[in-house]
């Protein structure tokens, strides 16, 4: 469970980069978080795991109050929040397999323990075969896989995921997307931020949109239901207009 | 078992960086041996001194035994005197040659004849001993007194400047190395800044990241401290017949092995220290 109430945050150069932000997102959902650079989706995650702090609002995930979480208990937050960050943050000297076991090793699994897990958690986004490669020998989806297994390793109740798709080529991100859902299957809770309006388009998930700072629109969206109802239509109206040209400006 | 592996990898990775650090700490530890010698040798031949007869009085080659034996009771009555020792010329050669047995050419240059006959006095009360040298420098028949309380003083002086610029000395290297070590280790902290935030978001705790630059520190310590160590002791021994025919008859070489192991167990604790302690210090400016 994720809850924002009121979160303001503004940076030291006085720009508004989140302003007055109240959502939810229950246990096992799936979310997309869309909206242009710089309308504050990396700072909602960011918030999420207290890299960051707001100026002002409180942030609860799972039973923790994120704002007042005193310092020595931010790993035990980072651990349960799985993170695939947009710059992937691999370390490039370790394997595919000593990055992916990192947050194993973090925790202090014993390294038994930890091969067993991490080969599956491989086997589970298909990169078994390159255990051994370093990032740099990977392509930008095997990246990202990677970067999402080291996310699941611990068995996170939370997935973010920063534009997993953004330099991906569609069939590509299709498979990035699909394996999201598998895990959100499995009833871990994913918020996804994305830029891809084809994908967000597609599936009929909550998406939550941001401009400037701004929750612009929070609703399902049902490509095919929504012909039929009114109220779905308004809603994923006023979502799709700004959305597109969003899409179309940039 | 992993902080210690992590360790390794960040030392073989900048084996320079790692030398240096190295190097700084083995000339501390060296000088702190050097030192340690220096100051335990002076100490025990000062306590050399002060434990033997405090004055030594040598006779003209003239002096008969009977003026001697007149003096050495004049001497006893006086009450002020412990112990009187009588060293005939063959006595004095006797110890001559003991001192000198290694050295042949010096033997055969030495016959009795050339060494002088003494009386070694220690006194009940050091108050005394100036007033029995006096005593003794008043005998027609005595050609030199020695006082050993101006030998001890000297010494006493020359071993407290050692002692004093060994102190200085080592507080000094130890603040360098200290500073180098914290410029090294905040140098790597700085390298791996990527990593350690990346470690950090995915839930690593401080003390998890602290560790392996506190094992580095205190690995630089400790292997500095055992070269330095090593050599200090290796000059030590190569030193020690040389020094002991110089200082012959004071008992202060060669050092026993459990010292210089001793020397060692606490050179290695104050290595480790020194060590985690700059480690320490780097982490808390860099890490925060």
């Amino acid at each position: 469970m994720i809850k924002l109430d009121n979160v303001s945050k503004k940076f030291g150069t006085g720009v508004f980069g989140l302003s007055d932000i109240t959502l939810s997102v229950d246990n096992g959902e799936f979310v997309f978080l869309i909206g242009p650079t710089g309308s504050g989706k990396t700072t909602i995650f960011r918030l999420l795991i207290r890299e960051t702090l707001p100026t002002e609002g409180t942030i609860t995930v799972n039973d923790w109050d994120v704002v007042k979480l005193p310092k020595q208990k931010i790993p035990h937050l980072r651990k349960k929040v799985g993170v695939v960050f947009q710059d992937l943050k691999l370390l490039l000297d370790r394997t595919t397999f000593e990055n992916i076991s990192l947050p194993l090793e973090v925790s202090g699994v014993n390294s038994d323990e930890a091969k067993k897990r991490v080969e599956e958690v491989l086997t589970q986004v298909g990169l078994l075969s390159h255990k051994d490669k370093f990032p740099i020998q990977l392509s930008g989806g095997e990246l990202q896989r990677a970067a999402i297994a080291r996310a699941l390793i611990l068995s996170p109740e939370i997935l973010l995921a920063d534009e997993p798709t953004g330099n991906l080529d569609s069939a590509t991100s299709w498979e990035i997307v699909k394996l999201l859902s598998d895990i959100n299957e499995k009833g871990t809770t994913v918020i996804m931020a994305t830029h891809n309006a084809d994908i967000v388009k597609s599936l009929s998930k909550r998406v939550i949109e941001l401009e400037k700072g701004h929750l612009v629109n929070d609703g399902i969206h049902k490509p095919h239901e929504a012909k039929n109802g009114h109220e779905e239509k308004e809603t994923r109206k006023t979502h799709e207009t700004s959305y597109e040209e969003r899409e179309k400006k940039e | 078992m992993r902080h210690a592996k992590t360790t390794w990898t960040n030392i073989r990775r900048s084996p320079y960086q790692a030398f240096a650090a190295i190097l700084i700490m083995m000339l501390t530890f060296l000088v702190i041996s050097f030192f340690t010698f220096l100051i335990g040798g002076s100490s025990k031949i000062v306590n050399y001194f002060e434990s033997k007869p405090q004055v030594t009085a040598f006779f003209k080659n003239e002096a008969k035994q009977s003026d001697i034996n007149t003096l050495e009771n004049d001497l006893q009555s006086t009450g002020k005197v412990a112990s009187v020792k009588f060293v005939s010329k063959d006595e004095a050669l006797k110890i001559y040659r003991e001192q000198n047995k290694n050295d042949p050419l010096l033997l055969d240059l030495v016959t009795a004849d050339i060494l002088p006959a003494s009386l070694e006095i220690s006194s009940l009360k050091i108050e005394d001993l100036s007033s029995i040298s006096d005593t003794l420098k008043k005998s027609p028949i005595i050609q030199e007194v020695v006082f050993q309380k101006d030998v001890v003083s000297t010494l006493t002086s020359w071993t407290s400047a050692i002692r004093k610029i060994g102190i200085a000395l080592i507080v000094l290297l130890s603040l360098v190395s200290i500073f180098i070590m914290v410029t090294i280790i905040g140098i790597k902290i700085s390298q791996k800044k990527e990593d350690i935030e990346i470690m950090r978001l995915i839930g690593a705790t401080n003390w998890y990241i602290r560790w392996p630059f506190i094992f580095e520190g205190m690995f630089y310590g400790i292997i500095g401290a055992i070269f330095g160590w090593l050599i200090s002791s290796l000059a030590l021994w190569y030193a020690t017949p040389f020094l002991a025919s110089f200082l012959r008859g004071i008992p202060v070489l060669p050092v026993s092995p459990v010292v210089i192991l001793e020397l060692l167990a606490v050179e290695l604790v104050l290595a480790a220290f020194l060590g985690a302690f700059s480690s320490f210090l780097a982490v808390l400016r860099y890490l925060k």
